[in-house]
């Protein structure tokens, strides 16, 4: 059990006085600060070290404890073989790691990344990197429903099609899928952005209140609230490059994609009068 | 909010609209949430950064934008859930793309430091 108490440590960091009024300032920011690239307790680990094993006969959680393990001796290439599938693997890697998955993940895999790149061979289930928050996966195959939900940073790429409701909640990050993507890709996306090279599924953008989606084949329809944006040459530029680090193009050029941003319509929905909410949507 | 003035956001109370007077709070963020980065920029420090973390590109910070709050530049750290203010003394460049480098090289500085309260947290939360 921790030393510390909930209450003996927010009073010591000054927080019982701030108010949780959106407007939170910490005021001990030193730009002069030693170089540090890597959390405090980040676990350091050498990308020239590599080891494997075989998932295969072993339970989940015995999985992810081995990777712990071996990042704990300082592996920083690691590549798992025979995953088969299974639910929840390579969750919660809060470090810089190279790390593959020679094969097929379940439900959940590699959530709450921050900071590894993971390459998975195969496909991966629902929620793959949900609430990823840093570093890059890259599954070659397929991906299910709800592929990066929540993903707040961090590159997200899946080279096949993935399936519905793809971004549900993004605060964050890039999604590329090199296929098709399924209905109410981006619901409820509030920033970040996604790249179709692809055809786009029904409602895209439901009810986005930021963010951008990139759409290089056909739009099925769009939810309420999304509509076309026009492309600025930064966005252009930056594209070719983004796409370009994951050996993907985009089907008729960058310049051909479909931009849909948010109408901002739904902006502070809750304040508008009724006849308003009707109009909006 | 005002396009043409990158100082909206420090010289005013940023707000605008009749909503926003009425309401008295500024609707949506306050910078471009959307600006992707537009890497000729790049400082030498988030250049070594990515190279230490095996990224070829900004990964993550390029959702870091230099933000404004209370009259002040500021730049909001995730991991904290709240506003880190930058020092008053520390000149602002004249455009956003710049200003963002700056923001995500601070934001760094003060996630990767020892005096970050989330490593305190750690120590009285971690569970594994």
């Amino acid at each position: 059990m921790a030393e510390l108490n909930q209450e003996h440590e927010s009073h010591k960091l000054g927080m019982h006085t701030e108010q949780l009024a959106g407007r939170t300032q910490q005021v001990f920011f030193s730009p002069s600060a030693e170089e540090n690239f890597t959390y405090p307790d980040g676990i350091a680990v050498d990308f020239n070290k590599e080891t494997e094993f075989d998932a295969g006969p072993m339970e989940i959680r015995d999985v992810n404890l081995k990777l712990r393990e071996l990042m704990q001796e300082g592996y920083g290439t690691i590549t798992i073989r025979n995953p088969g599938a299974k639910h929840s693997l390579g969750v919660g890697i809060l470090n810089r790691l190279n790390l593959t998955f020679d094969g097929s993940l379940g439900y959940f895999g590699c959530g709450l990344a921050d900071g590894p790149n993971i390459r998975i061979t195969g496909r991966v289930g629902w929620s793959c990197a949900e609430n990823m928050m840093a570093g890059t996966i890259v599954v070659e195959k397929n991906a299910g429903s709800t592929f990066g939900a929540a993903l707040r940073g961090g590159d997200l790429v899946c080279k096949g099609d993935v399936g519905s409701r793809t971004g549900i909640d993004q605060k964050g990050g890039t999604i590329i899928v090199g296929g098709r993507a399924g209905a109410f890709t981006g619901f409820m996306m509030q920033r970040g952005r996604i790249i179709i090279l692809g055809d786009a599924g029904k409602n895209l953008g439901d009810s986005m209140y930021d963010g951008t989606i990139f759409v290089g084949g056909k739009i099925e329809d769009l939810g309420v609230d999304a509509v076309e944006g026009e492309m600025t040459e930064t966005e252009e530029k930056w594209l070719e490059t983004k796409l370009a680090l994951y050996g993907m193009k985009a089907p008729n050029g960058v310049k051909n994609l479909t931009k849909i941003v948010a109408g901002k319509q739904l902006w502070n929905y809750d304040n508008l009068e009724p006849s308003e909410k009707k109009l909006v949507l | 909010m005002a396009d043409n003035d990158i100082d909206h956001f420090i010289n005013t109370d940023g707000l605008d609209s009749e909503r926003e007077k009425t309401i008295g709070q500024h609707i949506g963020y306050r910078y471009d949430v959307n600006l992707v980065p537009d890497y000729e920029r790049i400082t030498p420090f988030l250049s070594k950064y990515m190279e230490t973390m095996g990224w070829k590109d900004l990964n993550w910070l390029e959702d870091v934008h230099m933000g404004y709050e209370e009259n002040r530049a500021a730049v909001f750290d995730r991991n904290i859930n709240g506003w880190v203010t930058v020092p008053e003394e520390m000149e602002m460049p004249d455009n956003q793309q710049d200003r963002d480098m700056i923001a995500r090289e601070l934001l760094i500085k003060f996630q990767m430091s020892p005096a970050h309260p989330m490593v305190e947290l750690n120590k009285a939360y971690r569970k594994f």
